[in-house]
This record gives C-alpha cells, structure tokens and sequence, in this order.
C-alpha cells in the first residue's frame, strides 16, 4: 500500500489539473477579464480553452483533411524526431559539462578562471544564439564537412544541458571529506585512483539533480531551437504550424503541447531509473 | 615477561618501528607561527604499544600524522622501519584509523575493507577471503554485506580498524579511534583492540585523551604538554601481552593511571580526588 501511494498521489494530481480546467471552462468568463487592456483572465469558450475530451478525440482524428494520417501518428513522429535531438544534445552537454567539472577540480586557477564564463553563457539568450550556432553549421556543411540541420539544433540543446552538468559534477567532485582524501593518500593512490575510487563516486548525489535538470533544459532547447533555425520535422515546429490552424481547429494546437509533456516524462523517468540503479552511490553515512 | 621480546624474532627488532629525532613542527608563517612541536625524541620498537596522551594542542596527533607522512615535520628526521616516513608510505608500511569511521558510504563492509587491497592489485578472490577473515576478527562476521549507513558508530569504526589491518602492516596509526563511542562500547573495543595488537604483532602508535585507555593498552604511555608540544614523560606499563578485563579493576592498573595523571598535571594528585 505505502509503495502505491505515490502513484495514487500522480493520478489525483492529473485529475486535479483537468478538473481545473474544465471548471474554469465551464464558470470562467466567456471572453475572458480584461483590466486596461491587458488580458487578465483567460478566455473560456471553446476556441481558446477546448474540451478536455476534445482534444484527446482530436488526437485519433486525421492530421490535415482526410487521407493524412492520424494527429496522434504525426505528434509521435514529431515526438521522436526532437527527442532524438534532445538525447544527443544532452550527451554533448554530459561530454562538455564532465570534463569541464574535471578541469576546473584539477586546478584552483581553472576553477577561477572557467566557472565564470560558465555562468555567463547561459546569460545569452537562446533565440540569439541559435541562429549564430545554425549560421556557422552551414558554413561548415558547405565547407564539405557535412553538418545537417538537426546537428545545429543538437548543439544548441547541448548548450542548455552542459550548464548543470558543470556546476553540479565540480560540486560532486569536491565533496569527499579531508578524511577520506588523506586516507586515499595514505594508500599511496595517485589522482586518477583517488578519483575513481573516491570523487566520482561521491559525486553521484550531486550529478543526479544535475542530469534531471540538463535532460529538462536539453527537451527545452532542442523545442525553441527547432522554431529559431526552422528545423522541420520535430515538435517545434509542430507548435508554430499548428498554431497557425487555431481558429479553424482549435484542438489541434493542443496536440503537440502533449508530446512535450511525454517527452518530459521520458527525460525525467530515464533520470529515475538510472537514480535507482546508482542507489547505492547515494547512501548518507549514518552518523555515529 | 617482555612483550617486545615473544613477539618479535631478533633480526627484526633490530630495526624499530619508528625513529623520531629532533623534531620540530612550525605552522604558519612570521607572526602566526605556531609551534606545534619542539625538540621531540621518541622510538617505538617493532611490535611496541605506545600511547601519545596530553591535553589538546599539545601535537600529539600533529606528532602521529607526521608519521604518517600527512604532515612534514620543519626541522628534524623521522624514519620507520629504517625508511623516510614518505617511503613507507608508499611501501604501505602502516595502517591508519582516525577518529572518525571515514568509511565509503557507498561501499559494504567487505568493500570497505577491502579498498586499500583493491588500490594495490590484489585479485578480487583474494581480497574478498582477506576482508572477510577481518571482518570476522572485529566481529563483524554477520554484517559483510552491511553498508556502513545501517552500522552504528561503534560497528563503523571497527570495520575502520579491519581496514586498518587489510596488509598486515607491521605498524598501526590510530588517532583517538574510540574518541566518539560511548564509555561501554569504547571498553569492549578496547579489550578487542588489545587482543588484536597481540595476535597480529604490529606497533602501535595510539593517540588519545584518555588516561585509563593508555594505560590499559599500552607498553609505554608518552605523555606530553602542549605550547610547545614536547613529550614531558615515558611511562613504561609493564602488564604483558595479555590484558584482561580484570585488569581495569586492579591495584595495579590504579597505580599506572596515577601514575600517568601526576605526569599530566605535573605535579602530585591529592588522593581525595580519586575517591
């Protein structure tokens, strides 16, 4: 029973979240409370706020017109096409981020000298950077070395995801107490002993959140970086070209805003799972 | 009878387990300058049980860690077992055990025991052999697959001496390792650690704060006083090898802790304090 509760706790939260939204449907103003202009409430009728059940029957309905194939169909293509990009940008990110944990805890000066400009980058705004990253993609491709679009958007999700990684595998590193660093030295181990045996492993707490956390910014970046280059194909630009159809078909813009939050739920469960593999490494020593 | 002398074969007591002389220890620089150490002379011949015993800051474990090699001594040399202490280091000349466990939490007890084997090749069959006839000897036998989070203190820190012990070393380090146990447990490891040091031979270079610790495990308490840190006294305490628990409660072993206690305060101890 105790082990079911979280998941009874899941379902509630998820009826919560769609018994919401039919209230306010069904009680919200019409057109909504505006307050000098400004949009205060939203709009309740049914081009801006479908049905629940609308938009999942929506969902088995063809994409465009009849003959295409269903919308559930074209959102999981989309679904798999921009999850692909986000895994790859997230390995990127992990290769980036790791080694540039490693440097900086190799060396004081490093650490000074690399974890501003760190923090920094993530200061420049996506949709500026993206087209730089896509711009310098296709100079490369034309170059002769061949650098397809989606390897651009990879690269920008890659720029999301490295941040975490950094910040939260240097902290790991440099978690092991003096007590433990000192024992390893009476061992005679040498750097890359001490830090197999001893800073990756307690590093494991910290790279956890750190992952969860760079798996959510590199779904993110891969979606914003799709629309900023005009990558076709994934769900990024399923938003913009759906969004477009809204008045007609007010549930279709719907459709691909569920892919994201299936594509969250991989990038978190995967995070889960491999946390449940590790559990050992995430053990607190009980104080005596 | 001399313990030194059953337990240790001629051509190697010929050689002691650590040779201090002329040690000074300075920390910090110009005005900071602390002297932790000044003018220490000590020897502890192989097989020996000496305690290090003074009021805090008299360098004791600054004494012990330089021996160690974690800390360099400024003036002065120090050898073990004819060695550069960094040498046997590296050569894993001696076992160490701190005041706190410092076990890996995410390692069993076998695992943790084993790690300093693990550092140095050993194979995997062998290690695992090794660290279990250890945990068995702290009596730990039953929990090898505990980790260190489901032991208490006292379990953590005797899977710390186990450690300690994984390579034979013919030396053992151990700064104040029962200084966070509760009085009967802190007894009990006591009586075990004295059984072990019997059995397996090693030195001992043991730092505490307590006077009837030392006196009931050691063959020379070295007491000190601190500002500068400078051995003061060597008491030896000639009780043998085996130590029984009894031996807590006899007139003797009183006459020792007084001993060591006048030693410490420097002067006599008014009896009526006692009672």
């Amino acid at each position: 029973m105790r082990r079911a509760w979280p998941w009874i706790w899941g379902v509630v939260g998820v009826g919560a979240v769609i018994g919401i939204w039919e209230l306010y449907k069904a009680f919200g103003p019409a057109d909504g409370v505006t307050v000098g202009g400004m949009l205060i409430l939203p709009r309740a009728h049914d081009r801006s706020m479908p049905h629940v059940w609308d938009m999942l029957a929506r969902l088995a309905a063809p994409t465009l017109g009849e003959g295409t194939p269903p919308l559930w169909l074209t959102v999981l293509q989309g679904l798999v096409v921009t999850l692909g990009i986000a895994a790859l940008g997230l390995a990127i990110g992990l290769v980036v981020g790791v080694l540039l944990a490693l440097l900086m805890e190799r060396a004081r000066v490093l650490e000074w000298g690399i974890l501003p400009w760190v923090v920094v980058s993530q200061t420049v705004p996506l949709i500026a950077f993206a087209p730089v990253i896509s711009t310098i993609g296709k100079q490369i491709d034309r170059g002769g070395f061949p650098f397809p679009e989606w390897l651009s958007v990879a690269v920008v999700a890659s720029y999301l995801a490295f941040f975490p990684i950094a910040v939260g595998v240097l902290r790991g590193l440099q978690a092991p107490d003096r007590i433990h660093l000192e024992l390893m030295r009476t061992y005679a181990a040498g750097y890359g002993a001490t830090l197999r045996k001893l800073r990756v492993p307690a590093a494991i707490p910290y790279f956890l959140p750190a992952l969860k956390l760079a798996a959510a910014n590199a779904v993110i970046g891969a979606i914003v970086a799709e629309v900023s280059i005009g990558m076709p194909g994934g769900l990024g630009r399923m938003f913009i070209q759906f969004a477009s159809s809204a008045s007609a078909d007010p549930a279709l813009p719907w459709a691909p805003m569920f892919g994201a939050v299936v594509l969250g739920f991989v990038a978190a469960g995967s995070v889960a799972l491999l946390g449940f593999v590790l559990k050992n490494y995430r053990r607190g020593e009980a104080v005596a | 009878m001399n313990r030194f002398a059953t337990r240790n074969p001629p051509e190697r007591a010929s050689v002691p387990a650590v040779r201090i002389a002329g040690l000074d220890k300075v920390f910090g620089k110009r005005r900071q300058e602390v002297r932790a150490l000044a003018g220490v002379d000590l020897e502890v011949a192989a097989g020996e049980f000496v305690s290090l015993i003074g009021p805090s800051g008299c360098g004791k474990s600054t004494l012990m860690r330089i021996i160690a090699d974690l800390e360099q001594p400024s003036t002065g040399t120090v050898e073990v077992f004819g060695k550069t202490a960094r040498q046997a280091r590296l050569d894993q000349d001696y076992g160490i055990a701190f005041q706190q466990a410092g076990l890996l939490p995410w390692r069993s007890v076998v695992q943790n025991i084993a790690l300093p084997l693990e550092l140095h090749g050993v194979a995997y069959h062998e290690r695992q052999r090794r660290a279990e006839e250890l945990a068995g000897l702290v009596g730990l036998g039953d929990f090898t697959d505990h980790h260190p989070d489901q032991l208490s203190g006292g379990m953590q820190q005797r899977v710390a001496i186990a450690r300690a012990l994984a390579e034979h070393p013919r030396l053992l380090l151990m700064d104040e390792p029962f200084g966070a146990l509760d009085e009967m447990t802190r007894e009990r490891m006591q009586t075990e650690l004295a059984r072990i040091a019997a059995e397996t031979g090693a030195a001992v270079v043991f730092v505490t704060h307590s006077i009837p610790e030392a006196v009931y495990l050691s063959d020379r308490v070295v007491v000190m006083s601190p500002r500068p840190g400078r051995i003061t006294e060597v008491l030896d305490v000639p009780f043998g090898d085996d130590r029984p628990d009894l031996l807590r409660e006899s007139p003797e072993f009183f006459e020792r802790v007084t001993a060591v206690r006048e030693a410490l305060h420097g002067n006599p101890v008014v009896r009526a304090e006692e009672v």
